[in-house]
């Protein structure tokens, strides 16, 4: 595969065919931890190194899997990845783990890994695996900063933690939207992020 | 080759090497990390301690502040403390003692209101003390919520009976929902409320919806919504804890006594709890 394809591949995964806005996968996580950007970029990270690892590790092994028993090998290996991951995360990241808490052991269920897995990198060489996994990955990553951008800016006043608006309950003036803080708030954004990228690409709306 | 990938035999070889790589990088990462983990708990624990009585602030260092907080053990049976001599009540683990025959009972269903099955025979409690005076004194309390054996702190102004800070810490109650026990905004609502009504009984507990104002919801707890057995949960796990099986006789001599008059000898401590954390059997 050339250059030019491998890119259109990357950044096709990120817009074109985002794995949350387009194919709708991987919603759940999407919902419940971008009422804040610290965790959801810490999410982001870990599913991108997740899907990454995964997809690589499955390409490699695509000629020696047996196809009567392929989701359960596929399952085995990302389910020992995200173990792994959701250990470092006890050991050097305390705060997080448990903010994080049973998402990050959601991600062995979350379909966009096993649709990378099952979908590409069983029938793609290791670097056209790894360039669509890391696609799909940050594009996953780059709806869930936006809708925790949107959440926190206008939920909580702040950004990463740090105050942005000064709200009125602690002597500022802006009047913080509690909805942004509960998980409805999620589909809102999302939905609109799906019609925007519909408005940009006239090719992914349904047939009348 | 393709035919030869589909045998039977190959496709149990695959299998097999795969669950024996994969068990090795799990069961390798658990056990290499466990000590920073146990660690990272321990800390957890300790800054819990320190919310509950209201000393933690941002970013403060856990370990100095905790140095303030003298910790002793608490013969729950009859209230009474063990000597610091006896063992180090920063080595005895309150959970395993909990799970072992020696240094436990068996709970009997109607006492079992916490849903906790034994019952530890000693129980740490934390002590605050400013210019000598005893202020803060900060109780470990566990109970079954929902989901899961769910764990805290509470800490009792020196009354001992009017509610200064709670936490908890952990637990595996669902996220948004019961996981709301963890919410620093609620727990704040428990400040001033009180534990023990006129006849001396555990009447706090949590109540679904608002908390009526002033005397009236001075023993009720706001509720959450969407939380209902979890709270529940957190009600019985008071009454237990705050009930003749649990802190009270402990809390009513502390009000009669003071700490010294409460200290047994080492020679009448009974039987030892000897679990240390991390010692093996």
């Amino acid at each position: 595969m050339s250059e030019e394809s491998k890119r259109a591949l990357f950044f096709g995964s990120i817009f074109e065919r985002n794995p949350i806005a387009v194919l709708v996968l991987g919603i759940c996580s999407a919902l419940a931890v971008t009422a804040s950007m610290a965790t959801a970029l810490v999410m982001s990270i870990c599913l991108t190194l997740v899907v990454a690892v995964a997809s690589t590790i499955i390409s490699l092994l695509r000629h020696q899997i047996p196809n009567t028993v392929r989701i359960g090998v596929q399952i085995t290996i990302i389910a020992t990845l995200v173990i792994l991951v959701d250990q470092v995360l006890q050991a050097f990241y305390f705060e997080l783990s448990r903010q994080l808490s049973i998402f990050v052991g959601l991600i062995i269920t979350n379909c966009i890994v096993m649709g990378r897995a099952e979908g590409f990198a069983m029938n793609n060489p290791p670097g056209e695996a790894l360039v669509d996994a890391l696609g799909n990955g940050l594009g996953y990553s780059a709806i869930l900063m936006t809708v925790s951008f949107c959440r926190e800016l206008f939920g909580a006043g702040s950004l990463f933690g740090y105050t942005v608006l000064p709200l009125a309950s602690r002597g500022g003036w802006y009047e913080a939207n509690g909805l942004m803080l509960l998980p409805p708030s999620a589909f809102f954004i999302i939905a609109g992020l799906i019609w925007l990228l519909r408005e940009i690409y006239p090719g992914q709306r349904e047939k009348e | 080759m393709a035919a030869a990938k589909e045998s039977t035999s190959r496709v149990l070889a695959t299998v097999l090497i795969l669950a024996l790589v994969c068990a090795t990088l799990v069961a390798g990462a658990a056990v290499g990390l466990r000590e920073r983990q146990e660690a990272n708990r321990l800390l957890d624990q300790r800054k819990n301690i320190l919310i509950a009585a209201g000393l933690y602030r941002e970013g403060a260092d856990v370990e100095a502040l905790f140095d303030n907080i003298e910790t002793r053990l608490v013969r729950l049976a009859d209230g009474s403390l063990l000597p610091p001599e006896a063992l180090d009540p920063t080595a005895y683990d309150q959970l395993k003692a909990a799970a072992r025959p020696r240094t436990s009972r068996e709970l009997s269903r109607e006492e079992d209101l916490a849903g906790l099955g034994r019952l530890e025979k000693y129980a740490p409690v934390y002590l605050v003390r400013q210019n000598g005076e005893l202020q803060t004194v900060v109780l470990p309390i566990r109970g079954r919520g929902l989901w899961s054996l769910m764990h805290g702190y509470v800490a009792l102004t020196a009354d001992f009976n009017t509610i200064a800070g709670v936490t908890f810490y952990r637990h595996g109650e669902t996220p948004g929902l019961g996981g709301e026990i963890e919410n620093p905004d609620w727990q704040q609502g428990w400040q001033g409320k009180q534990v023990y009504d006129r006849r001396q009984q555990a009447a706090l507990r949590v109540v679904k919806g608002q908390a009526p104002p002033g005397e009236e919801g001075k023993h009720r707890i706001d509720g959450i919504s969407g939380a209902t057995l979890t709270l529940e949960g957190v009600s019985e796990l008071l009454e237990f804890w705050f009930g003749p099986h649990g802190f009270k006789p402990f809390l009513q001599r502390l009000q009669r006594e003071g700490v010294t008059e409460m200290t047994i000898s080492g020679e009448q401590v009974d039987e030892l709890p000897l679990v240390g954390q991390g010692s093996g059997t």
